[in-house]
């Protein structure tokens, strides 16, 4: 009745997950206490659960990924003081869970922190900066973003309910084969991230669509801004590479719970089919991440700047260039499989001449600061504090693609501390600097500064003081993922890292009292123009927050930079464009079938991952079902009347008018 | 596709279909009909402004050709999908394990009419938009009937292959070979299988509701999801079947 389900699959001997658990639990039963006591369920229902607005979309995305960077620091801690504790000393973790500690960290970090960030910054900027009023599949968007969702809960049900893999964040066979890792570890990630990757693939197409066919009048494609050309590139590398992440777990899940022989090391099996399949999709993965971060920046460096950004035609070849090379450089990730000369040299080559395509970005946000009115913002230490780490990470990136080089530190600490470099400095620093510069435009009003600046300097610190030592320890032969370690020579070095450590949870307890001190004085911090930061592209056009529509009369793009010139106009005439012709409004209504559809896949893991074969059918049918009466909806928009779009609209160009006057008095922006 | 349609095409990029099922006008039907793509006669440069196309002059496209492209992206990406199970096949199929080989394991018989049945298909799906286009609701279901037959047809040939192979102990546990054998095959099975459920709801659907805009979108997501797992099948019968008997 129950598969393999049963009271041992709670960690009862095991304090650490178990307290864990109790105090997760405790939280969330709190949280949705406080919601029914509140009576917030209708709003939160009818608002957010159900909606298929970008916006709200994107958000929620957002706070996905923060919760889950949270959990996946937390994991990050146990491991440096765990491995400080564990020389020549047993350390606080059994090998068992230590391992389960490494493989959750990665796994959540890129595929449920991360990635839901940045698909939350695609779904919320695309359609503003484009101009539009949605993405392409509004209620399709909603079911991707709670796929991922249902991914992320499978994850962290792994926590109380039985056991995560052990076999780090990319489970390479023959050892994530049953034989030799019979629990259950295994199939919760094959199901999360199975799930969760049908979600991402579900958005990736969403984006590619909206960008290549949804944009507004003379929003040609010399005329986006570049974060809609990064997220392009990025979906595109969605859509070629997930399936790939697709196929190869599935091919692990038909050995696993069919005795198949894809990749074991018996019977035909070839499990170095399954290093190269999953990293034809794992390298692509990291350009996923890292375009749109790119995108962030250079929308920061032009604004903070007061410049157009410079070379704007070489940001988007370079762009379509990484978007391309990225695809042909899997094998660095093993270059010790022994392909011989001809073929490691082959993408030696090609992974260096990816950093030709990022050394052009780099030079031109420097261009773009030149010369230009630098306004050091928060935004804008994190986009230097960006650059200087990101071009160490891609430098330490071009030594490990020197084959030779290459056989000396593969998978020590300087491996990790090379892929840390790019993907914190590169990808969290965006997300966090892109926070900071649209947190404005979400929820009307801008984040506290004081506390801005020391996060920054807390994970600026922070992170050089942990992850330098990496790259010593790597150097002197310590590998990656060890759980007990003999020679004491290293301890200086680990210990060090433990002090990085503790700097970087300053900066996480900066960043949530800013949220909390932002919070508390919004109404000093309220942004009451929909352009605070003086910004050029089209979401800035908007007031704060956009109306659910966007844009009361879709824009007339007239040239690069849209609301740049839009607003020059302003300026020079001294006056707004004339009120425009308000017409009514078509917009897609709201729909459960996105949390439906979640829910019974969630619901549909569970049941595979503990061998509930009944409970899976049933969930497969439901989920089907509810597709079924979706499909038989007979609303599928409803219209904004006149009246409203109107009184919307007037209000916006009230607050742009008041704008305009203090401008026209000050000479600049205030 | 092409490339949305010209100026006077209607909402949904079709031809302005009136109520008695004729084009707006004597001009938009001699081009629809006699020449529907004007090979030839567009003019070239700088493309001539087509409303709904999505080109950036004119603000987003319309509905339909979202809908399309949308989908295209999907069996892009679904087609990513088969290419893996194809190189799995390419990577094991002299992986055997003392087991049978490729070339005993195949029936060109068979194959020759799994192939037919689906080609056959695809024919009388093709025939149903065709008649969709035509809003004739009748000759629209019976197609798509012939169509799901049809499917139904090579699955249960496919069936009987599996069940007879399985009888002689040729499973995909015996070798990597196997594996990968079933596996590629299997995987385009279930997306018969798949395509064969939205058929069927498909057909509720057209019976229910009639020819909405949403309904012929998704019509034509169909046609083109079950043209794809054609040109699929035409990629397994070749590698698989074909090449492998030979080996
Ligand atoms: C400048 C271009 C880059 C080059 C030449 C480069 C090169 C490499 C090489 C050769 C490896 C494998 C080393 C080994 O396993 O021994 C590697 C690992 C890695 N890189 Fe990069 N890299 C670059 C940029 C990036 C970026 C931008 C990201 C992420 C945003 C990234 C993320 C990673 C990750 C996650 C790993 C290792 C994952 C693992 O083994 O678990 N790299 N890189
Ligand atoms: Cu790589």
């Amino acid at each position: 009745m129950l598969g393999k389900l049963g009271l041992s699959a709670i960690p009862f001997s095991e304090p650490i997950p178990l307290i864990t658990s109790i105090i997760v639990i405790l939280v969330a039963l709190g949280v949705l206490g406080l919601i029914t006591a509140k009576g917030w369920w209708p709003y939160l229902w009818r608002e957010w659960i159900t909606s298929v607005d970008h916006k709200r979309i994107g958000i929620m995305y957002c706070l996905l990924g923060v919760v889950m960077l949270i959990r996946g620091f937390a994991d990050a801690i146990m491991m440096r003081t765990h491995q400080a504790m564990a020389i020549d000393a047993p350390g606080y973790l059994p090998p068992e869970h230590y391992n389960q500690i490494f493989t959750a960290h990665g796994t959540i970090m890129i595929l449920f922190g991360a990635m839901p960030l940045v698909l939350g910054f695609m779904n919320f900027l695309v359609p503003l900066q484009l101009g539009v009023r949605d993405v392409a599949f509004p209620t399709f968007n909603s079911v991707g973003f709670w796929l991922t969702a249902s991914g992320a809960l499978l994850v962290n049900i792994s926590l109380f309910v039985g056991e995560f893999a052990r076999t780090g964040w990319l489970p390479y066979p023959p050892l994530s084969e049953t034989t030799y890792t019979p629990g259950v570890g295994v199939d919760y990630y094959l199901w999360a991230v199975q799930i969760s990757g049908v979600g991402t693939l579900i958005t990736g197409i969403n984006i590619v669509t909206t960008v290549l066919k949804m944009r507004c009048r003379g929003m040609s494609y010399l005329r986006m801004p570049v974060f809609c050309w990064t997220s392009l590139a990025s979906c595109l590398l969605i859509v070629a590479a997930f399936p790939v992440l697709t196929a190869t777990l599935a091919m692990l899940t038909l050995d696993r719970y069919l005795d198949f022989h894809y990749f074991t090391h018996t019977a035909g099996g070839n499990p170095m089919m399954f290093v190269n399949l999953v990293w034809a999709w794992g390298h692509p993965e990291v350009y996923i991440l890292v375009l749109p971060a790119f995108g962030i920046f250079s929308e920061i460096f032009s604004t903070f700047s007061g410049k157009p950004l410079f070379g704007y035609r070489s940001m988007v070849a370079a762009t379509l260039f990484i978007c391309v090379v990225s695809l042909m450089v899997w094998l660095h990730h093993f270059f010790t499989m022994g392909a011989g000369a001809a073929v490691n040299t082959f993408f030696g080559i090609s992974s260096s001449i990816i950093a030709v395509g990022t050394g052009v970005k780099v030079y031109n946000w420097i261009f773009t600061m030149y010369g230009g009115r630098v306004r050091f913002e928060v935004p804008m230490l994190w986009s230097m504090g960006f650059i200087f780490t990101f071009v160490i990470g891609g430098l330490t990136g071009v030594l490990l693609a020197v084959p030779p080089a290459d056989f000396l530190v593969h998978n020590s600490m300087f491996l990790v501390a090379h892929f840390h470099n790019v993907i914190v400095g590169g990808v969290v620093f965006a997300i966090f600097a892109g926070m900071e510069f649209w947190f404005p435009k979400a929820f009307g009003f801008r984040l506290h500064e004081g506390w801005g600046k020391a996060a920054f300097w807390c994970a600026f610190i922070g992170f050089w003081v942990t992850f330098t030592p990496f790259y010593v320890l790597g150097l002197l032969g310590m590998t990656r993922r060890l759980q007990h370690i003999n020679f004491p020579e290293w301890s200086p070095w680990l210990y060090l890292s433990v002090v990085g450590i503790a700097i970087l949870i300053l900066g996480v307890i900066a960043q949530v009292m800013q949220l909390v001190v932002s919070i508390r004085d919004r109404e000093r911090l309220r942004d009451v123009t929909g352009d605070l930061w003086d910004g050029r592209s089209l979401e800035w056009a908007t007031p704060s927050p956009p109306p659910f529509f966007n844009f009361a009369v879709l824009p007339d793009v007239e040239g690069e930079e849209a609301y740049w010139g839009i607003k020059l106009r302003a300026v020079e005439t001294q006056q707004l464009a004339p009120e425009p012709d308000y017409r009514p409004i078509e917009m897609p209504v709201n729909s459960p079938v996105g949390i439906c559809t979640a829910f019974f896949a969630a619901v549909f893991g569970f049941a595979m991952v503990w061998y509930i074969w009944w409970l899976a059918i049933v969930a497969l049918v439901a989920a089907f079902a509810g597709f079924v009466v979706f499909a038989w909806r007979d609303v599928h928009e409803f219209e904004v009347p006149v009246r409203e779009v109107a009184r919307v609209d007037r209000a916006r160009r009230a607050a742009r008018e008041a704008l305009l006057e203090r401008m026209s008095r000050h000479g600049a922006l205030p | 596709m092409s490339d949305g349609g010209s100026p006077a095409m209607g909402d949904n990029g079709s031809p302005a279909v009136g109520d008695g099922g004729l084009p707006a006008s004597v001009e938009a039907l001699r081009r629809v009909r006699e020449d529907p793509h004007r090979l030839g006669h567009r003019p070239h440069g700088p493309r001539e402004v087509v409303a709904g196309a999505g080109h950036g002059a004119t603000g987003p496209a319309n509905k339909r050709v979202i809908v399309g492209y949308g989908f295209w992206i999907f069996l892009l990406s679904d087609i990513i999908v088969f290419s893996c199970f194809f190189a799995a096949f390419a990577v094991q199929r002299g992986a055997t394990a003392g087991g049978p080989a490729v070339a005993q394991i195949v029936d060109l018989n068979r194959v020759a009419f799994e192939t037919a049945a689906l080609l056959l298909s695809s024919y009388t799906c093709m025939l149903s938009f065709a008649a969709t286009d035509a809003r004739n609701r009748l000759w629209t279901q019976l197609f798509l009937l012939a169509t799901g037959v049809l499917g139904l047809g090579f699955l249960l040939l496919e069936l009987q292959e599996f069940a007879e192979l399985a009888g002689q102990g040729i499973t995909p546990q015996r070798s990597g070979m196997l594996t990968s054998f079933f596996g590629l095959v299997g995987l385009h099975g279930v997306h018969v299988a798949a395509g064969l459920l939205w058929l069927a709801t498909m057909m509720a659907q057209v019976q229910l509701k009639g020819f909405r805009p949403e309904i012929i979108h998704r019509l034509m997501c169909f046609n083109l999801f079950w043209h794809a797992l054609d040109i699929v099948w035409i990629g397994i019968f070749t590698i698989v079947y074909l090449m492998g008997s030979g080996a």
